[in-house]
């Protein structure tokens, strides 16, 4: 109640300069967010559009170009191709946030344990790849060297675990009370079944965020595969990868792979938006949940020891 | 505190082997990931031997032929050397210059305001391009760049004529950084907001007895607030100046526009990659690109540390 009134109180006080200034930015607040949906809207629009109107449509498209009609989807649906890159996605997704969320919690425990000898040389281990690392060439050499190109291997491994995450995730772990971990250690528990069972439920606004920093990557990721895949095994190409041929390189392989003929060839560029829809539909729906931990994820003081 | 000194005042081996059996399993779990970055890492890290070597496949780093620095001088001696490291400087700077008082600004005027709602609603929105993926955003820049599109037509209102955007080297960077913005400004503002809720309300409360209005207080209390941050997030950039997103330069660009849009690390890719497989000469450009960045980040931290007080390590 106390704090209500104090709210009144400045809300009295703002001079009248104050109460413009407020207007204002609640309207341009309101057109940045207009400049940040729009061109998203344009595409939802743009995959229910007749393709025949779409074509011809010139700007941005505020609604579905001619009557709503939902054949790209339909066509996306029934395209082999594209359905074997969502499936990839979800497996190298999945795969490869269950290695870096594994990976990333052992250490990021293991170095918030204060009686570690080796913690700071293996602190700055890890964290000096942050600042110096191999470049391309000799990371794709390495790959090649370990007869990994063309297999699932090398889409999930390289990148799969980020040392900002492990820091991020350590800085969170260190802040939990000692006392809750040495007394499980008095009655036996080992660290693994410390760290599953009192750490990591203890933290689950950082296990949230660390998980969708990851799903996001992984999900959005085109270019490991593009160095590792070669033509040869587009079976092996995640989504991104798949639209980066129908939307950047315009080239309507993927499409065509389908074995439709060449009636469709109005229906591409609806394919094209519809395939973009759903390739970002998942992330759009799941940040928003997760959202109010965001700032866990971001504390910049988790770099410096 | 007595145990404590004495255990420091062990031989460095008993002391050793003493962790090694405290903390055996907690050596364990740290093992996988350390062997992670030693592979994925270091050993390419290593491999930059092959900027110094005729690198081939066949012969392998044990064998190939060292030629010292041939390829480092083929690179400074050639004509792409001062457009990459132009180019690359340069879409750096742009990006910095706009996006950093951009972003902080955006960031004051949502703390600004008063309606909760309304202000989470304005950040979730903001946070949606930073969650779409680069092939998508790419495509539709190039989607509203082509003739036709709302980009283009809306610089034929300014210039008279419609064009394709994305074929004229002059626009280029204008593209790659304003885009950049677009996708990033939002979740940029994480960063500050979380500094800003970090200041003392007492501080605000004494401007305002002293009769401050908010731009006074955003002005005196706000913006020192948040300097460590601001200035952290400088030298993390600064470090990274060398290398642009190439995964966008390589989506974007086209040969049409290499003069202003080729920078270190795209010319590395194509060389090495996509057009060539001069392994040997694109490590070495690649390495050069790596060092100038370390130097880079070791002198913005010096000089942060220096002048604010603030560094990473």
């Amino acid at each position: 109640m106390k704090k209500l009134s104090e709210e009144n109180i400045t809300v009295k006080k703002r001079s009248k300069g104050e109460r413009i200034f407020s207007y204002f930015n609640t309207v341009f607040l309101a057109c940045v967010t207009l400049v940040f949906l729009l061109p998203i809207w344009h595409v939802f629009c743009a995959s229910a559009s007749d393709p025949a109107k779409l074509i011809q449509a010139r700007g941005l498209l505020l609604k579905p170009a001619g009557s709503i009609t939902l054949t790209g989807y339909r066509l996306a649906l029934k395209n082999g191709t594209i359905i074997r890159g969502y499936l990839n996605t979800i497996f190298y997704t999945t795969a490869a946030t269950l290695i870096g969320m594994f990976g990333s919690a052992a250490a990021a425990y293991a170095l918030s344990r204060p009686n570690l000898m080796w913690k700071k040389p293996i602190a700055f281990i890890l964290s000096f790849t942050m600042l110096f690392n191999g470049g391309i060439i000799p990371t794709y050499l390495l790959v090649r060297n370990l007869h990994m190109l063309n297999s699932i291997w090398a889409v999930i491994l390289p990148g799969c675990l980020s040392v900002y995450n492990i820091l991020v995730m350590r800085t969170s772990f260190q802040a939990l009370p000692e006392g809750l971990i040495e007394a499980a250690r008095i009655d036996g528990a080992g660290h693994m079944r410390i760290l599953f069972q009192i750490v990591m439920p203890c933290s689950k606004a950082i296990i949230a965020v660390i998980t969708l920093f990851y799903v996001v990557t992984h999900w959005n990721s085109w270019f490991h595969a593009s160095l590792y895949v070669d033509g040869q095994h587009r079976e092996l190409y995640p989504l991104q990868l798949l639209l980066r041929e129908i939307v950047i390189m315009n080239s309507q392989s993927a499409l065509e792979l389908a074995g439709e003929n060449g009636a469709l060839n109005l229906g591409k560029e609806l394919t094209k938006y519809a395939v973009i829809v759903v390739s970002m539909l998942p992330m759009m729906v799941v940040y928003p949940f997760i959202q109010k931990y965001f700032v866990s994820g971001v504390m910049i003081g988790s770099i410096k020891e | 505190m007595k145990k404590e000194i004495k255990k420091y005042q062990k031989p460095f081996k008993e002391r050793v082997v003493r962790d090694f059996k405290m903390n055996k399993a907690v050596y364990f779990m740290l093992l996988p990931v350390i062997v992670y970055f030693v592979v994925y890492h270091y050993v390419p890290m290593a491999g930059l031997i092959a900027a110094f070597q005729d690198y081939k496949i066949k012969l392998g780093y044990f064998h190939s032929h060292f030629v010292g620095l041939k390829h480092f001088k083929r690179f400074f001696e050639s004509i792409y050397a001062w457009r990459l490291i132009k180019n690359t400087f340069l879409i750096s700077i742009k990006d910095i210059v706009w996006s950093y008082p951009l972003t902080i600004g955006f960031a004051l005027l949502l703390n600004e305001v008063r309606n909760k709602g309304y202000k989470k609603f304005v950040q979730t929105v903001s946070y949606l391009p930073h969650f779409i993926s680069m092939v998508v955003v790419c495509g539709l820049v190039m989607d509203f760049c082509k003739k036709g599109g709302i980009l283009s037509i809306i610089v034929s209102f300014f210039t008279g004529t419609e064009s394709s955007l994305l074929s004229e080297a002059a626009n280029f960077q204008g593209i790659f950084v304003g885009t950049g913005i677009w996708q990033g400004i939002g979740y940029g503002t994480i960063v500050y907001l979380s500094a800003i809720s970090g200041i003392s309300p007492e501080l605000y409360e004494a401007a305002k007895v002293d009769g401050a209005g908010r731009l006074k207080q955003t002005w005196h209390i706000t913006l020192p607030g948040i300097l460590p941050t601001v200035v952290i997030m400088l030298i993390l950039r600064v470090g990274s100046i060398m290398s642009v997103s190439y995964q966008k330069i390589i989506l974007l660009y086209s040969p049409a526009v290499y003069e202003t849009a080729d920078v270190i690390s795209s010319y590395v890719y194509r060389v090495g990659i996509a057009e060539g497989a001069e392994y040997g000469f694109s490590s070495a450009v690649g390495l050069f690109q790596s060092v100038v960045n370390l130097a880079l980040i070791i002198i913005a931290n010096k000089i942060s540390a220096k002048i604010t007080e603030t560094s990473l390590w």
